[in-house]
C-alpha cells in the first residue's frame, strides 16, 4: 500500500472529479473499448470457468427437478415457499439498485452516477433474469406459467385481478421490460462509437445492427436526452412499485409474520440495500479486472458506501419495528412468530441477518472502511449473506410453524435446492463477465460529457457574439 | 450505378466552444438543412442551432393515461362480464385492487411507446445506409471531434461558398460527402428456385418439428407426467383384484343420486300405489317448466303436445288413448306415477331410468294442468 492512499485527506467541500486524472476523450473511448477488442486475460477465464462450473452445477440440479418434479426440494406443506421464492425477491431486490443508479440519481443530477450506471443497469437486467426463473421453476409444471397471461382460453377463464400474485406477473416483467429498454437506449450512442473504431467486419455488422445507424447528430440528441429523463422518471416509480408489489405477495395473506403493512416499504428498503451491496461486489471485482480504477473512483466507492449505510439503516428500522408491532397488537400468534424467528430451529440465521444488515454496515461510519476497497468488499459479500437470510428468515419462519401446531414441520433444503442457488449465482456472474467482454461497460457518451471543458459554458468568453 | 451526387459539406471542429459557435453561425445565415454532430451531447447546442422543444412527453402522456384506461376496461371486462369472479365477497368490479396494475400498465405503454416513437417516428431509425455513415467525418466525430454537416439541399447551399464559410469558422478539414444510390433490383424472384427451396425447407422443418413437439415430446416426461400417475384409471387394469377390474361395482345397495327407492314398490301392489302414493312435489313454475319440458321431451312423441293422442307417431304405433277422458281425470296422481315408472300394459315403456322420481312428479302436475286446460269444468272440478 502506498503512503499516498493511507495518508489521503478528502475535502468534502470540493466536488471531487467524476473522472480522475482528466482523460481526453480520445483515451475514454480507448480505455473503456478495450476490454472488448482484447483477446481477455487469464484472470477472466479463470473467473469465467468458475462461474461456467456453477451455472452447470445449477443445470444439473434444475434438470433433476424439471424431470422428477419439485419433490425433489425440501419444500413441503406448511412450508410451501422456501428456496425458489427467497431467490424470487432476492434476485429481484438485486434488481433495484440498478434502476436506483440510473435512474434516481439521474433524477436528482448526481452525475457520480455516470461511471457505474451501465453496469448496475447490466446488472439489473441480469438479476431480473435470474429472478424469473423460479416463479416460473416453483410451479413444478413450469409449460402451465401461461394460465397466469390474460389471454382467451379454452376454459373461457381470465386471471384473477385482485390477487397479487397476478400484480406481481405483470410488476416483475414491466419492471424487466422498461429496464432492458432504458439500458438499450443508453447504450445506442456507445455502440455506434464501437461501430465507428471497430476494424473487425463482423463485430462492424453486428454494432451497425444494434446501433441502429445512430448518427450523434445533435437533432437525434436533442430527442434522445428528453426520452432518457422521462425513462428515468417513469422508472423512478416503478422501481418503488415493484418491490412493494412483491411485498404484497406475502402481506397480502394472513400469515403472522407476513401480514404487516409496513411490509412494502420495508422491502424496498432492504432491495436497495442488497442492491448496493451486490454493485459493491461487481464494480470492485469490474474495476479490477479492466483497469478501470481512474473510472469507477474511489469517491464513488465511498458514495455508494454512504448509500449502503442509510438502507441499512431504514432496513434495521423495520427489524425494529416488527417485532413492536406484534407486541403492541396483543396478537398471540403475531408475537409467537417473532419469538419464533430470534429463538426457535432457524434462529442462527435469524442472528446472521441481524449481524450482515445491522451491526457489521455500521463500520461504514468510517471515512477509512469506506475508502478500503478490500474491507469494503468484504463488508459486500457479507451484506449479500444477510439479505439472502432475510428473505429466507421472512419465508421459512413464517411458515414452518403456522396457526394449527398439527402441521408445524422443519424445513431442511436439499441438495438440489443448494444446486439451484449456486446455479443462479453462476448464471448471474456468468452474464456479468460476458456483458463486460462484449459491451462498453461504462457510458462513453455520457462519460465524455462530465470530464473537464466538455461543454462550453466554462469560460467560454467568446461565446456571446 | 446512378451516378455520385454531394450530400453535403461536413466539416470537423476540435471543441465543444469552436462547434457551438460554428452552429450558431450557420442557424444565423439562415441554413436549415444542418446538423451539428458530437459524440455526446453539448449542453446550449440546441439554442445555438434554435430547435424547438421536442414534443415527446406528449406521446408518454398519451400512452401512459391509455395503458391505464385499457387496463381498467379489461379488467372490468374479464372479471365483471365475461366471467363474473366472486373472490372472498369483494364486489366483481373491485377497483382499489385494480390500482396497482393500473401504475404498471401506465408505465408500461408510456415507456415502450415513448421508445418506439423516438425511434421510429422522430430518428427514423434503424436507418444504416446515410450517406454519413463510413467517412472519415463519422469516425472522428465518434471519437474526440465535433462536426457540422450541411446539406446540399439547402437552398443556400453553394459548394465553394459554404466550403469558404465553414473554413472561415475555424473548421479543421472540410470534406465533401457524396450519396452513393445503390442498385436494389425490385424484380419479382417468387418462383426463383432458391427461394422455392428455401420455402419448402422452412414448411418441412416447422411442421416436423410441431409433429414431433404435440406427438412425441408431449408423450414423454415431464410433459406426460400427469398422466403417468399411480392411481387406478376406470378403464385400466388393476393388479391388485383379483378379476384385474380397475373399476370397482358399487357396493350392493348403492343409490344414484335423484333415485331413492319408491317407499311402496308400485310394481307390488299396484291398487295400494295408486291409493296412496301423494304428490310430494309442490306446484311452482319451476316445477310446471320442468314438467313441461320432460312431458314434450318424454311423452309427446305418442301422447301429443297437448296428451289428445295426435301426436307425429300416430299411425305408425299403437295408438294411445286420450288423457281427457273422464276415468283419467279422476284417477289419482298416484296412477299416473305408476305408468311413468312401469309402463302400461307391455305397450308403454317404464321411463323409471329417464326421469328421476322428482320429475315424473312434475310431469303429473302438468298433465293436470293440460286436462283443465283443455276441459275446465271437467268432473274432478265438482
Ligand atoms: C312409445 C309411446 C309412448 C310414450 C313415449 C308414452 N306413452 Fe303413455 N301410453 C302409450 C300407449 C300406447 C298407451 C295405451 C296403452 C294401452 O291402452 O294399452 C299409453 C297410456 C298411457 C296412460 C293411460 C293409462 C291408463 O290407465 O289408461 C297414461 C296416463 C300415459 N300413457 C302417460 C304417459 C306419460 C306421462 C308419458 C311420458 C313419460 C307417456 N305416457 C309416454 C304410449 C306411450
Amino acid at each position: 500500500m502506498s503512503s499516498a492512499t493511507t495518508e489521503e485527506v478528502i475535502d468534502y467541500s470540493v466536488t471531487p472529479p467524476l473522472v480522475e486524472g482528466n482523460p481526453s476523450l480520445a483515451k475514454i473511448n480507448d480505455s473503456i473499448a478495450l476490454p472488448t477488442e482484447r483477446w481477455p486475460s487469464k484472470k477472466y477465464f479463470a473467473a469465467l470457468s468458475v462461474t461456467l462450473t456453477m451455472l452447470l452445477i445449477g443445470a444439473v440440479a434444475l434438470g433433476y427437478t424439471l424431470y422428477y418434479g419439485i419433490g425433489m426440494w425440501g419444500n413441503n406443506i406448511p412450508v410451501g415457499w422456501a428456496f425458489d421464492i427467497t431467490n424470487f425477491v432476492f434476485w429481484i431486490g438485486i434488481g433495484h439498485a440498478g434502476t436506483l443508479i440510473s435512474a434516481i440519481l439521474f433524477l436528482f443530477r448526481q452525475r457520480w452516477r455516470t461511471g457505474i450506471a451501465r453496469a448496475a443497469e447490466a446488472m439489473t437486467i441480469f438479476a431480473v433474469m435470474c429472478a424469473g426463473i423460479f416463479p416460473l421453476i416453483h410451479l413444478g409444471r413450469p409449460w402451465y406459467a401461461l394460465f397466469i397471461i390474460p389471454v382467451p382460453n379454452q376454459h373461457g377463464l381470465w386471471v384473477n385481478w385482485n390477487s397479487p400474485l397476478v400484480w406481481d406477473v405483470f410488476a416483475v416483467s414491466t419492471y424487466f421490460t422498461v429496464s432492458l429498454m432504458f439500458w438499450y437506449i443508453g447504450l445506442i450512442p456507445d455502440l455506434a462509437m464501437m461501430r465507428d473504431r471497430t476494424t473487425s467486419k463482423v463485430k462492424k455488422m453486428i454494432y451497425s445492427i444494434l446501433s441502429l445507424g445512430w448518427r450523434h447528430a445533435n437533432r437525434q440528441w436533442q430527442h434522445y436526452e428528453k426520452v432518457y429523463v422521462i425513462l428515468a422518471g417513469l422508472a423512478t416509480p416503478l422501481v418503488l412499485s415493484v418491490h412493494s408489489i412483491v411485498s404484497f405477495d406475502f402481506a397480502v395473506s394472513i400469515l403472522p409474520g407476513w401480514h404487516t403493512t409496513i411490509f412494502p416499504p420495508y422491502f424496498v428498503a432492504g432491495a436497495i440495500f442488497s442492491g448496493f451491496g451486490m454493485v459493491l461486489t461487481v464494480l470492485i471485482i469490474i474495476r479490477k479486472v479492466f483497469n478501470l480504477e481512474y473510472i469507477i473512483t474511489k469517491d464513488h466507492l465511498d458514495k455508494m458506501a454512504k448509500v449502503t449505510l442509510l438502507t441499512s439503516m431504514m432496513v434495521a428500522y423495520a427489524y425494529l419495528m416488527e417485532p413492536f408491532i406484534a407486541w403492541y397488537s396483543g396478537s398471540p400468534f403475531d408475537w409467537y412468530t417473532v419469538v419464533a424467528r430470534a429463538t426457535g430451529h432457524y434462529a442462527i440465521g435469524f442472528w446472521v441477518m441481524i449481524a450482515c444488515n445491522v451491526l457489521i454496515p455500521q463500520l461504514l461510519w468510517s471515512k477509512k472502511v469506506r475508502r478500503n476497497v478490500a474491507v469494503l468488499f468484504v463488508i459486500s459479500l457479507l451484506i449479500n449473506v444477510g439479505m439472502w437470510l432475510e428473505r429466507y428468515i421472512i419465508i421459512v419462519t413464517s411458515l414452518y410453524r403456522d396457526f394449527l401446531p398439527s402441521s408445524w414441520h422443519i424445513y431442511t433444503p436439499t441438495i438440489f435446492d443448494f444446486g439451484i442457488l449456486i446455479g443462479v449465482f453462476g448464471l448471474f456472474f456468468t452474464l456479468v463477465l460476458l456483458f463486460s467482454r462484449t459491451l462498453p461497460v461504462v457510458s462513453m457518451s455520457e462519460l465524455k460529457g462530465v470530464t473537464e471543458g466538455a461543454h462550453p459554458h466554462h469560460n467560454f468568453g467568446a461565446g456571446h457574439e | 450505378m446512378s451516378e455520385k451526387r454531394l450530400y453535403g459539406l461536413a466539416a470537423i471542429f476540435d471543441t465543444p466552444e469552436k462547434v457551438v459557435a460554428a452552429a450558431r453561425a450557420v442557424a444565423g445565415r439562415g441554413f436549415t438543412k444542418y446538423d451539428s454532430y458530437s459524440s455526446y451531447p453539448i449542453h446550449g447546442l440546441d439554442s445555438a442551432m434554435r430547435l424547438k422543444r421536442t414534443r415527446i412527453p406528449f406521446v408518454t402522456l398519451v400512452a401512459g393515461l391509455s395503458g391505464a384506461v385499457l387496463l381498467v376496461l379489461f379488467t372490468w371486462w374479464t372479471n365483471s362480464v365475461d366471467f363474473p369472479l366472486a373472490i372472498g365477497g369483494k364486489p366483481y368490479f373491485a377497483w382499489p385492487d385494480y390500482v396497482p396494475l393500473m401504475f404498471e400498465m401506465t408505465v408500461l405503454f408510456g415507456a415502450v411507446s415513448t421508445v418506439i416513437a423516438l425511434l421510429v417516428v422522430w430518428l427514423k431509425l434503424p436507418r444504416n445506409s446515410h450517406p454519413l455513415h463510413d467517412t472519415e467525418f463519422m469516425k472522428k466525430v465518434s471519437k474526440d471531434k465535433f462536426g457540422i454537416c450541411i446539406e446540399s439541399d439547402d437552398p443556400g447551399f453553394n459548394e465553394t461558398e459554404t466550403r469558404r464559410f465553414l473554413e472561415d469558422l475555424g473548421a479543421e478539414s472540410v470534406d465533401s460527402v457524396y450519396d452513393e444510390p445503390v442498385d436494389i433490383s425490385l424484380k419479382q424472384k417468387v418462383l426463383d428456385p432458391k427461394f422455392i427451396a428455401a420455402i419448402v425447407v422452412v414448411a418441412v422443418v416447422s411442421s416436423a418439428t410441431t409433429y414431433l413437439a404435440l406427438n412425441k415430446m408431449l408423450l414423454i416426461r415431464p410433459w406426460s407426467s400427469l398422466n403417468a400417475q399411480f392411481k387406478v384409471n376406470p378403464e385400466s387394469r388393476s393388479r391388485f383384484y383379483s378379476d384385474g377390474i380397475g373399476m370397482r361395482p358399487p357396493v350392493t345397495g348403492t343409490v344414484a343420486r335423484g333415485h331413492l327407492p319408491d317407499p311402496i314398490t308400485v310394481s307390488d301392489n299396484l291398487a295400494a300405489a295408486e291409493k296412496y302414493l301423494v304428490n310430494p312435489v309442490l306446484p311452482s313454475p319451476h316445477v310446471m317448466e320442468v314438467g313441461q319440458r320432460d312431458f314434450n321431451t318424454y311423452c309427446s312423441p305418442c301422447h301429443g303436445y297437448f296428451a289428445d293422442g295426435n301426436s307425429r307417431l300416430q299411425g305408425q304405433f299403437p295408438s294411445p288413448p286420450s288423457l281427457h277422458t273422464d276415468s283419467l281425470r279422476l284417477a289419482p296422481d298416484g296412477l299416473y306415477y305408476n305408468v311413468i315408472t312401469n309402463g302400461f300394459q307391455g305397450v308403454m315403456p317404464s321411463y323409471a331410468r329417464q326421469i328421476p322420481r322428482k320429475e315424473r312428479w312434475a310431469i303429473v302436475w302438468y298433465i293436470r294442468a293440460l286436462q283443465k286446460a283443455q276441459n275446465p269444468n271437467g268432473p274432478e272440478a265438482k
